[in-house]
This record gives C-alpha cells, structure tokens and sequence, in this order.
C-alpha cells in the first residue's frame, strides 16, 4: 500500500503530469464554451419567424417549379431540341411538399441535449485516452530512462509488483481526473443546453443510455492510458510509446487507409482502429460500400452495408491490452535492468 | 567473522548473435565479512557493475551462488532488500524533482520515516540545496544524493558503486569519513573505486576482479605483502663506497642494482643482514628502507594493466585467472 500511495505522489509530482491534465482539462472546457456562444435558446417569435420562412421558402419552390413545368411544356410544343434540361414528361416537375422544408433549418443552432449530448461524449473520451495515454507513456518511460526504476527496484525487488502497482496509481489517477471531469462534462452541456437550446425529453432511459456512453467512454480513457504506459515499459522509453503510436497512426492507419482505398478494398475503414473506438463509444458504425448497389422496390440505389459493434470493438481493446501489457510484464519479469 | 556477502562461483554470460558471446562473470567468488570496509577493484569492464547489479537482482546469473545477510538471492532478495542500501555505476535521477522529493519517496516506497530524509541530507552535506532540482546538480551533488538514497534505509551492508565520482577533494575526504565512521557504527560497506589511493586507506580487505575473476583477495596489508618484492634500499655515509658494496652484498647472494646515490636489493629477507654484512666491511648505512609496495602497483601487476610506452592497452585486455597456459581459461571478450 505504501508503495501505491507513493506512486500516486510521484505521479501527483509530475509537471508533466499536471501540465497534460491541465491541458486536457482546458481543450475540454473550450469545447463546452465553443458550444455555449454558438448556440441560441429559441423562443416562441423565433419559432415563428422561422414558420415563416419556411412558409415563405416552399411558396418560391411551388412558383418556381411551375414556372419550369410552364417552360418545359413550352419547350415541348415548340419543338426546341431539349439538352438535357427538362425531362421528356414535364409533369414530373412538381415542388417539393411542405413538410419537407422544415422550420429547423432557419434556425440558429440550439442545443438539444437528448438529440445531441450522446455525440460529445466521443471527442471528451478522445481527449481524456490522448492524455491518458501520453502521462502514462511519459510516468513510466521516464523512470525507464533516468534510472528512477532502477533505483525503485533496488529498494522493492518485485518486478512485477513494482510495475503493477506502478500501473494501479496511475489508472488510479487518471480516474480520479476522468471521473470528476465527466460529470462536470454532463454538467455543462446541461447548463448549455439549458441557457442555449433544451433539455425536453430526458426520460430515464435517455439518462440510462447517456451514462453507458459515458462509462465506455471512461474504459476507453483507461485502455489507451495503459497502452500507452505498457509501451514505453517495453521501450523503456516514453519516446517508444509516443514513436510506436505515431508510426501506428501514420503508417499503420493513414498509409493503411490510402492503400486500401487505391486497392478499391470494400469496407476498407473496418481495418482501421479509429472506426473501432467510433464503434464502442456509439455502440454501432455501419460502413457502406458504395461500389455495390442493392435496388429497392421503389427502384432505389442502396448501397452494401457492414456493422462495427461495440462487442467487436471491446474484442479488439481486450485483446490488444492482454498483448501488450503481457509483453510488458513479460520483458520486466525476464530483462536485466541495465 | 560472518560473512555479510558471499559469491561463489558466478556466472554471466552476454550472447550476441552480432559480436558472439561474452563472459562477464566467469565463476566469481567474493566473501566480505561483517564489519569491514571492503574494496572491489577491477579495471573498467572487468565485471564490477555486473557483480553488483546481479547480487542486488537487476540482472539474472547463469550460474553460481549468492547470499546477502546470510540469505540466498535473488530469492530472498525482497526481505533483505531493506538491509541493504546500495548504488549502482553513476547516479541517475528523476531530474526534475529535488533531492528532498526524491529521498521522500524512496522512503515513501521503502516504508522508512520520512524524519530519515533530513538526516541523510545533513550526513551527506545537501541539507541547504535540497529544495533545488536535481537537474540543477554538479556531479558530485548527484553522487552525494545517490549516497543519501543509500544510507535511507540505514542498511547492515551498504554498497556504493565509484561514490567519489565528481567529488571535490574536500569530498573525497568527507566520503572516507563518513565510511569509517559507517563502518565503526558496524554497518559493513563494499565499496568499488578506481581511486586506489583511497581504497587503500579506507579499506580492511579488497577483492581484485578481472575479466569476471577473482584475481587477489583478503585484507588489505596481506594482499600488499604478498606482491611485495623484498625490495630495499640502501645509502651509505660515503657515496664513494657504493662500488665495495655492491661487491660484497653480490658475493652474499643479494641481487643488486646500482643507483648514482644508493643502492636497490632483491630478494632480502631480514634488512638486519645488509647492515651486519655491510659493517663486517667497514660501510656505514645512512638509511636503509624496505620499498613497500602500493595498492596501485599491485592492481596493475595482477591486472596487467600498467601502461606501455607506444601501447594503446584495449578495455578486456587484462590478466585472467586461468588465462592463456592455465588450467580452467576460457576466453573473455567479445566474440569469444
């Protein structure tokens, strides 16, 4: 015990550690403050007005398309060669029905936190694992380089011990960030959504469903936190986690990406990472494959489709983490410390 | 006497499928007993920073037999890891927090009270910069904290790798106290340096490794005289009697070789016998000293490891226990 209340204060003692938090902490506030100024509370008369327009908008449709039905008949009976511009039957010109042009898009933007607040939850999880992933990379790496393991396993000779415990403070801290940062998260979406835009219609299930968002959120913060620090164990060096995660991304992700996408590969984003945590924050991401056309009765052109759920996704973490954490208390149980 | 460590036979070997295998430790024996000040000397590569990186668990043996206090390790490492404070080659620490931060959570880790890390401070003599970084150190500033991390946990056996590196004179000079006065206290210290002089002061007995063997070992005035030569110097009160002499000291059967103002001999054994002889003769000595060897020339003979006018001795090239013509050698060095 005395060895992880130490570790949690070495961890505490960090300015890196305080700096990254402190970083992360303040992108996540601007996000929430960038909402609040560009979203607007409508009101009654705003409402209306925007009736209006709509109103206002399918008239200039309802005119317009008669005026080309006019000019396509026009055209017909005079004979004019037609380029392409009307149809053979001008009676297929006709305007759009008043319910498809909606009072919505002559609002200003509103914040809907049961239509919206489930989406914030992926870039507040992506900011949270990037910090978590880099002060657990940098906790360990640096005791690897300069020698601070070195001197910790002289006084506790418990490889595995050390490193485990080393590991438990710091999920152990960056919980203890998460967590609080997370209801602080919901707190001031409630709050913008409160001054600027609504929080109608929250039924438990809704609070239910937001809360399980928020709990993979917080275990996805977690699984990057000790990828990052079980590669710079392996490395020993904070710069092996930040190097390995780099060449994953630019070669493994964006080179990947760019070559699946030249082989004409279908579903190519199935190879990619990013889709998988997309999948376990937003339980499902259905890709498309254009290239395939599936026609409907109504003649319709849909396209293949393939679904990334959050089990798949939760596979795929799980078995990454036994990998690499495995490899890092493998090397740490077997390496002479040099 | 106890004894406080105890090596026998050990073994590390490197392999490299680039540059081949390497003996670092080549069935080493040590013994320090309790109490005593023990020097561990070897030229550089010779397997010292191995020895103690395996005996303190960093590294894994091949082969061979360790106890610390008595207890077999690495096995038993975790319960007398609190008994023994140790450095290790040059010191290295987190840079960015103070000496003060860095002994507290060592202690923190160690379960030792946190009243120890002021009164390290003030035995190694940091008590006024330790709010400041370690980046912020000199050298020796470092090693003082490196000695500070060793002597927390107020160990039975205290084991410093080189700890007068960067040190001041004025350091040096305090770091041998500060070992005697351990040492008194019955703390038993294994001290490894290239500062033989020091050593040589400092130290009860010493252990000479090279090429991962044992080469000397025991209390330092027996390892001393057992590579003395019996060498002797004489001055007569007449310097134009050195020519008689020399004459009849060689007709007795003593090895003699003429200097401008004396004479050097081998090979006596009583200094009483070149005063008698001499007398018999009528020749007077002035002064008549036995040439006592040093812990430096000692290492260098049994390390051969003395510089050659127009030689650029390598690292690894030194005598080996069991060498070239001995029964036993194995080679050492890369690629062996």
């Amino acid at each position: 015990m005395s060895l992880f209340r130490t570790e949690l204060r070495r961890l505490t003692k960090r300015r890196f550690t305080r700096y990254m938090t402190l970083l992360g902490l303040l992108v996540l506030a601007a996000v929430v403050v960038g909402v609040f100024f560009t979203n607007h509370k409508i009101d009654a008369g705003q409402l209306a007005k925007a009736e209006r327009q709509a109103d206002q908008q399918y008239q200039e449709q309802v005119r317009w398309s008669e005026q080309e039905r006019v000019n396509c008949e026009q055209a017909k009976t005079a004979g004019t060669p037609n380029d392409g511009r009307y149809p053979d039957d001008c009676s297929v010109i006709t305007a759009p029905s008043r319910d498809q042009i909606e009072a919505e898009w002559f609002l200003p933007s509103t914040f809907n936190f049961r239509k919206t607040f489930d989406e914030t939850l992926v870039p507040f999880a992506a900011i949270l694992a990037l910090v978590g992933f880099v002060i657990g990379a940098s906790f360990v790496g640096a005791e690897w380089s300069t020698g601070g393991m070195m001197n910790l396993l002289l006084w506790r000779p418990k490889r595995l011990t050390v490193l485990l415990t080393k590991l438990a403070a710091l999920l152990t801290g960056i919980l203890a960030v998460t967590l609080p940062a997370a209801v602080l998260w919901f707190a001031g979406f409630w709050a913008v959504a409160s001054f600027r835009g609504s929080t109608e219609k929250m039924t438990s299930g809704a609070w239910q469903s937001f809360a399980l968002t928020g709990v993979r959120g917080v275990a996805l913060v977690l699984v990057l936190t000790t990828i990052g620090f079980a590669l710079a164990s392996l490395g020993r060096h904070t710069a092996m986690a930040l190097g390995g995660v780099v060449a994953l991304m630019v070669v493994g992700q964006f080179g990947l990406g760019i070559l699946l996408s030249m082989a004409s590969v279908k579903f190519a984003e199935a190879w990619l990472l990013p889709t998988y945590a997309l999948a376990w924050m937003t339980k499902k991401v259905t890709l498309q494959d254009w290239d395939a056309c599936n026609a409907t009765y109504s003649g319709e052109c849909k396209p293949d489709t393939m679904d990334i759920t959050w089990q798949q996704s939760s596979v795929l973490f799980s078995i990454g983490v036994v990998v690499i954490l495995g490899a890092a208390l493998w090397t740490m149980r077997r390496r002479d410390i040099t | 006497m106890p004894a406080v460590l105890e090596i026998e036979g050990l073994r590390k070997t490197y392999k490299s499928r680039r540059r081949g295998t390497r003996n670092a430790l080549d069935g080493f024996d040590m013994r320090v007993d309790a109490g005593q000040v023990h020097g561990f000397l070897g030229p550089n590569g010779s397997g010292k920073t191995t020895t103690l990186r395996t005996l303190l668990g960093l590294i894994r043996p091949d082969g061979g037999r360790m106890t610390l206090l008595g207890h077999e390790v690495p096995a038993a490492l975790p319960s007398v890891a609190g008994n023994v404070g140790a450095i290790v080659e040059s010191p290295q620490f987190f840079p960015h927090f103070s000496a003060r931060d860095t002994l507290s959570l060592l202690a923190g880790a160690g379960e030792v009270p946190a009243t120890r890390v002021d009164e390290v401070l003030e035995l190694v003599g940091l008590r006024d910069r330790a709010g400041e970084r370690v980046k912020t150190y000199s050298l020796g500033m470092k090693q003082r904290l490196a000695v500070a991390s060793a002597l927390l946990k107020n160990p039975t056996l205290l084991i410093l790798d080189e700890p007068a590196n960067g040190l001041d004179p004025g350091g040096i000079r305090e770091m041998r106290t500060l070992m005697r006065t351990l040492a008194e206290s019955g703390m038993t210290v294994l001290l490894s340096s290239h500062i033989l002089g020091e050593i040589q002061l400092i130290c009860d007995s010493v252990t000479i490794i090279s090429l991962g063997r044992r080469v000397a070992f025991g209390p330092v005035d027996e390892v001393l005289a057992q590579h003395s030569s019996g060498a002797v110097r004489v001055r007569l009160e007449a310097v134009s009697d050195l020519p008689t002499a020399t004459e009849a000291l060689t007709r007795a059967g003593i090895r003699v070789t003429g200097h401008p103002d004396h004479l050097m001999l081998s090979g006596v054994d009583k200094p009483a016998t070149v005063t008698r002889l001499l007398a018999e003769h009528n020749l007077y000595v002035s002064e008549l000293a036995p040439i006592a060897v040093d812990l430096e020339s000692v290492f260098l003979e049994l390390t051969a490891t003395a510089p050659v006018p127009g030689q650029h001795r390598q690292v690894d090239e030194s005598t080996k226990v069991g060498g070239t013509g001995q029964p036993g050698a194995t080679a050492g060095g890369w690629g062996a």
